[in-house]
């Protein structure tokens, strides 16, 4: 959400083959040693398994219709449905729809919504700044006058905008925070490239007569991609939080397959009245999944960036 | 010097021409306002006959060129929905949205600048880590949701504050303001809250990263061995050195501050520019979306001029080549 | 103090006070309007507002029941020549007296008002002549038959001729006045300088987004009105509206959110409860085979078939959606008009609820297995609009038809809508004039440019049964024949399934102890119908 978060503050040089074990192990020794982090990192991944596998945990299909019952519709948590088979330990919305698996399904579509935008818009990104650093002159003052531009607008707005010429959507959701996100990947990208380009490895490949495309691919772009793995991990939490703003505002996702923000905007109207869990448990949920990215994040922040280390 | 500052005007001129186009064409696929605007009641020749009256039935080229003599000589367009001048209409919400942005503005500064020296002087204790901790939590917090919490925890539960609204307004020269009564002052306090807390997190870090860095300077060493006392050290030699950065951050974040702005005011009902925007997007009120967004790009473009030219005025090692590439 | 003269006190004040001790009163509304021109925006808030300052030739009472207002009495001369007798002694705010020569004043300007993006000519267009025979009686020739030109006077509000500068005659003409130098803007009015009319009430103040205020016109012909001032205070957002009420801010405020009013009563506060003219209902594409939202049909459009059309009908639970979704404040709708107005039919109930029935009746129509069903929707238009429609879906989904709903915002909705988009929808209704020949022109007779039909009917259903039905009530000036038309037109496209109303809205109003408001089935918030209790 703000530049602090999304920019490590300098283009870091990449890693090379230690002697030291293998730079995997290495790795992870470094990152375990944070106890927050592991467990920041445990987490995520139960989350991500959770949103994976919603199908097969959750009690009820929040998207089957014919599995609702309006006479169930706004149950307090610990209610018995009607039948008195079924409890809804978080509660029910208006349509009767158990909470619990709303917020899980809700997971699905929010996780699924961050990281698919994130990793096109890094793909996308990535390409664009490193061709920008790589061939330089003219292409790349034309690229990063326009990432420079972007990156001036607060990406709410833009997404809000996008979004109310395009319509509601899954896809255009994605396609929304694709466009606002490339350019992070694309300025970060071309930082680290530029100081990669002058290094000797890459002389060395452009003596040979390697293609342009197996040097930038091949060479140049691995040699970049750690601090973008930063990046690309605080932008998830940023993507899903943007996507639940949006879907609140009443432009994101679609009422049929609600994500965790619309979810808390469906419950807005309820908390006045004392009806807090509609809104309150999504809300925790969002706020978990979004602060154990943020602390993975920021680890691997310490851990790739050997500036910071003293 | 002058050759940059033409070529950057240049470009700025450029990019508001073709924003223009893009907000035009953007604002002009959402919907037809007819519509929404149109009594029910109406039949097919009636709405032809309105769609006329609003220049609609012109075609999209058209319509785009009287927007642009018009937006020219200062004219945004008029409301469809108020029949009044859109720009007006805009500029009638900003001090309720300034106002709130300002207040934000402060209790980011006098919250966060203590708690983040207070972390940056010890950051191994406790203390420390966790004003980190809350700060990592004051980003990960949505915006909105965060919002509707505070309502319901001081509004709805505690009953302690108004849940939204601006509450009672006085005037001062001609605009009406809340800050100076009481009501007013409860109604701004929880919004201004939700929008400061993003950048109270901001502002702990700035401040941490500062006083980490100050403690090892020549000066505070010094300073420590002239004797003074720790409280003068911090209070004096290491705040005013990390208000810099932290003043010149947020005066930037002014502008993302009055756009998510759009957040908070909807979520408290402030009637503010935002909320204005939201409704407008509502009501299908082209000329009013438009307006807004084009002032929005004017006001960024200031801003980064403003900015760039003043990094390469003070800062000799920005080289202007760097700057405009 | 001694006992008579307490009790001599208490009924004095009974008799005296109660205006006296409460003279102002502050509303809380949810739409402000978009003008204070009376004739600029042909909707709900700025119609409301309006009557407070201008009045018209009849009134609406709270049922939509025409009553005398500047008229005293009205009488159709022959098939196409109305008179109207005007009431003697009334004067507008500025002190000039009215007269039938304000009426024409105000036929002539409706047309020419600037940028109005949704104009009163709907309600004049049907006027070809007038004449003043004197001050006070005024005769209004039609082109044909107009049995409904009573109604169609009640809905715009009369200015002066005098205050706008007209000095001479008007010659009226549907081409353009003569004898009217220039009409007042738009703007002449919110800024106060034009708004003089004959109402309750004058203008006093209007600050866009902030107030509009009112005050008490001491020379109006009838009761005057209970309020020094009054103040409008648009809050659109539905929590800080109730907020504003329950912490005393104002005294009253319209639509507070259904799930709210319990926590209102418990406060202390009273709640007011109006059935509404406003019917919610399904309209369903019965243009031809090629429907863009069903699936599972082989490219056959199954609402073509009337069984699936009563099946979708039966299927769903209106108590159910009433009860759940609209916490009970609703009505089952069994027609397009609430019992009671002009046109519906005496007895018309609501579908029973009949899911096992439904899908036999699906099966026999070659549908065993249902289909899929996209039903379009708008998600902030009417009272919990994409929650109905969702509970639809709910039931639809468990006789076999397999229905998503496609809620979007009422902008987005509405272009889809009219582009032919959905192959059924859900949307609201609201009856303006009050009688059953609004919502049948517009929403299910055969879409037709020159005559003015089915401009709403995105559906598409046509019948030239009932089309024939409606040509003839609208020709038909006796009122006993044309309700008896009406009902039977209503009744043949009910029967045949051609739109499928779900409920009727029922407005509430919220407001604090002391005073009273008698709920409008036109939905308006009016300071008029607000008295001190007692």
């Amino acid at each position: 959400m703000t530049d602090a978060l999304k920019v490590p503050a300098a283009p870091a040089p990449g890693r090379r083959l230690g002697w030291r074990g293998t730079p995997v192990a290495r790795f992870a020794a470094e990152f375990g040693a944070s106890p927050v982090a592991v467990a920041a990192l445990t987490v995520t991944i139960v989350l991500a398994l959770l949103a994976t596998f919603a199908n097969f945990i959750t009690p009820q299909n929040p998207y089957d219709l014919a599995q609702l019952d309006i006479m169930d519709g706004m149950l307090p948590p610990g209610s018995t449905d009607f039948a008195g088979s079924m409890t809804y330990h978080l509660g029910t919305d208006q349509q009767g729809r158990d909470m619990l698996s709303a917020i899980i399904f809700g997971l699905r579509m929010s996780l699924g919504v961050g990281v698919m935008s994130t990793f096109i818009a890094l793909s996308l990104g990535m390409s664009i700044g490193v061709l920008a650093a790589y061939f330089g002159g003219k292409v790349d003052t034309v690229i990063m006058r326009v990432v420079d531009l972007q990156l001036s607008f607060p990406s709410i707005l833009v997404a809000l905008i996008l979004l109310a010429a395009l319509g509601k959507g899954v896809d255009k959701v994605i396609l929304a925070l694709i466009i606002v996100q490339w350019a992070y990947y694309a300025r970060t990208v071309r930082g680290s490239a530029l100081v990669e380009r002058r290094k000797e490895y890459i002389e060395a490949a452009a003596c040979l007569a390697l293609s342009h495309r197996r040097i930038v691919f091949r060479h140049l772009l691995p040699n970049c991609l750690p601090p973008l793995i930063v990046v690309a991990t605080v932008q998830v939490a940023h993507a899903i939080a943007l996507e639940a703003t949006l879907s609140f505002l009443g432009v994101g996702v679609p009422i049929t397959e609600p994500s965790l923000g619309l979810l808390i905007a469906n419950g807005y109207d309820y908390m006045l009245s004392g009806k807090y869990w509609v809104a309150f448990f999504p809300g925790i949920a969002l706020l978990v999944t979004i602060v154990a990215i943020n602390l993975v994040g920021d680890r691997l922040r310490d851990v790739l960036n050997p500036r910071l280390k003293r | 010097m002058l050759v940059y500052l033409l070529r950057r005007l240049g470009q700025s001129v450029f990019v508001i021409a073709a924003m223009a186009v893009l907000v035009f064409v953007g604002v002009y696929a959402i919907g037809n306002p007819i519509d929404i605007l149109i009594n029910p009641e109406a039949d097919q020749n009636e709405r032809a006959a309105a769609i006329a009256r609003l220049g609609l039935d012109k075609p999209l080229w058209e319509q785009f060129l009287v927007f642009v003599s018009n937006a020219v000589q200062g004219d945004l367009g008029r409301s469809f929905v108020y029949s009044t001048d859109a720009l007006g209409l805009i500029l009638s919400k900003l001090p309720a949205t300034l106002e709130l942005a300002f207040l934000a503005l402060v209790i980011a500064i006098f919250l966060g600048v203590p708690l983040g020296m207070l972390a940056g002087l010890k950051p191994d204790s406790i203390v420390g880590k966790t004003i980190m901790g809350g700060s990592i939590l004051g980003f990960s917090l949505p915006n909105f949701w965060q919002g509707m919490m505070l309502i319901l925890l001081f509004a709805v539960i505690f009953k302690v504050l108004p849940s939204g609204g601006r509450g009672e307004t006085v005037e001062v020269l001609g605009v009406a303001v809340s800050f100076l009564t009481l009501d007013g002052l409860s109604h701004m306090l929880l919004p201004a809250v939700n929008l400061a807390l993003f950048k109270t997190s901001l502002v702990i870090r700035l401040a941490r990263a500062g006083t980490r860095e100050a403690v090892l300077q020549d000066y505070v060493k010094f300073a420590r061995a002239k004797g003074l006392k720790p409280r003068r050290i911090v209070l004096v030699h290491i705040a005013k050195n990390i208000m810099i950065p932290v003043v010149t951050v947020l005066g930037l974040e002014l502008g993302s501050m009055i756009a998510f702005a759009v957040v908070t005011e909807s979520v408290f009902a402030w009637p503010g520019m935002g909320k204005l925007l939201i409704d407008s997007i509502q009501h299908l009120d082209r000329p009013v979306v438009v307006a807004y967004l084009m002032l929005t790009v004017f006001m960024f473009i200031l801003i980064n001029l403003a900015v760039d030219l003043l990094y390469c005025a003070l800062d000799p090692r920005v080289r202007i080549s760097e700057v405009s590439a | 103090m001694r006992k008579s003269t307490l009790l001599c006190a208490v009924s004095l004040a009974a008799v005296l006070a109660s205006p006296a001790v409460a003279q102002e009163l502050t509303i809380g509304i949810s739409a402000e309007p978009s003008a204070l021109d009376p004739h600029y925006h042909n909707l709900g808030p700025n119609n409301a507002m309006r009557r407070h300052m201008f009045e018209s030739l009849l009134l609406t009472d709270e049922n939509q029941r025409l009553s005398p207002g500047l008229a005293t009495s009205y009488k159709p001369l022959d098939d196409t020549t109305w008179e109207f007798k005007l009431r003697e002694g009334v004067t507008f705010h500025d002190g000039s007296p009215f007269t039938a020569k304000d009426v024409v004043f105000t036929v002539c300007r409706i047309p020419t008002v600037e940028n109005s993006p949704s104009s009163f000519t709907v309600y004049t267009k049907g006027i070809a002549g007038m004449e003043v025979k004197d001050p006070h009686t005024l005769l209004i020739k039609t082109d044909t038959p107009f049995p409904l030109l009573p109604n169609e006077v009640a809905a715009w509000g009369i200015l002066s001729a005098t205050a706008n500068g007209v000095t001479g005659d008007i010659g009226f003409s549907r081409d353009g006045c003569t004898g009217i130098d220039s009409y007042p803007k738009t703007e002449d009015f919110n800024s106060g300088k034009a708004a003089i009319g004959t109402g309750m009430y004058k203008f006093k103040e209007f600050t866009r987004g902030e107030e509009i205020v009112f005050e008490r016109n001491d020379d109006y012909w009838g009761d005057k009105g209970a309020w020094e001032t009054v103040t409008f205070r648009p809050i659109t957002s539905d929590g800080p509206r109730v907020a504003a009420l329950l912490s005393g801010d104002v005294d009253m405020i319209d639509n507070p959110p259904l799930q709210d009013l319990e926590r209102i009563k418990s406060e202390g506060f009273q709640v007011a409860q109006g059935l509404s003219n406003r019917v919610i209902y399904l309209h369903m594409d019965q243009h031809g085979e090629e429907t863009p939202g069903i699936t599972g049909t082989d490219g056959k459009n199954p609402l073509l078939d009337k069984r699936v059309r009563k099946a979708i009908s039966i299927a769903i639970n209106r108590e159910a959606i009433v009860e759940r979704i609209m916490n009970g404040v609703a009505v089952p709708a069994g027609e397009l008009l609430p019992q009671g107005f002009f046109g519906t039919t005496p007895g018309a109930e609501a579908e029973k609820y009949d899911p096992e029935g439904a899908k036999k009746l699906l099966a026999e129509a070659g549908y065993p297995d249902g289909f899929g069903l996209t039903l379009g929707s708008p998600n902030d238009r009417y009272i919990n609009d994409a929650q109905v429609s969702q509970a639809v879906a709910q039931m639809l989904t468990r006789i076999g038809i397999e229905t998503e709903v496609d809620a979007v915002t009422a902008s987005t909705f509405f272009k889809r809508r009219n582009a032919h988009e959905f192959s059924m929808y859900l949307a609201g209704w609201g009856a303006a004039t009050g009688e059953m020949s609004s919502p049948l022109r517009a929403l299910v007779a055969t879409p037709d440019k020159v005559k003015g039909y089915g401009g709403t009917n995105r559906g598409r259903y046509s019948n030239p049964e009932m089309d024939a039905l409606i040509d003839q009530a609208l020709a038909t000036v006796d009122d006993d024949k044309r309700e008896a038309l009406l009902q039977q037109a209503s009744q043949v496209v009910i029967e045949d399934y051609g739109i499928l109303p779900l409920h009727f809205e029922v407005t509430p109003w919220a407001f604090r102890k002391g005073i009273t408001y008698v709920p409008r089935a036109d939905q308006y918030t009016l300071a008029l119908g607000v008295k001190p209790a007692g």
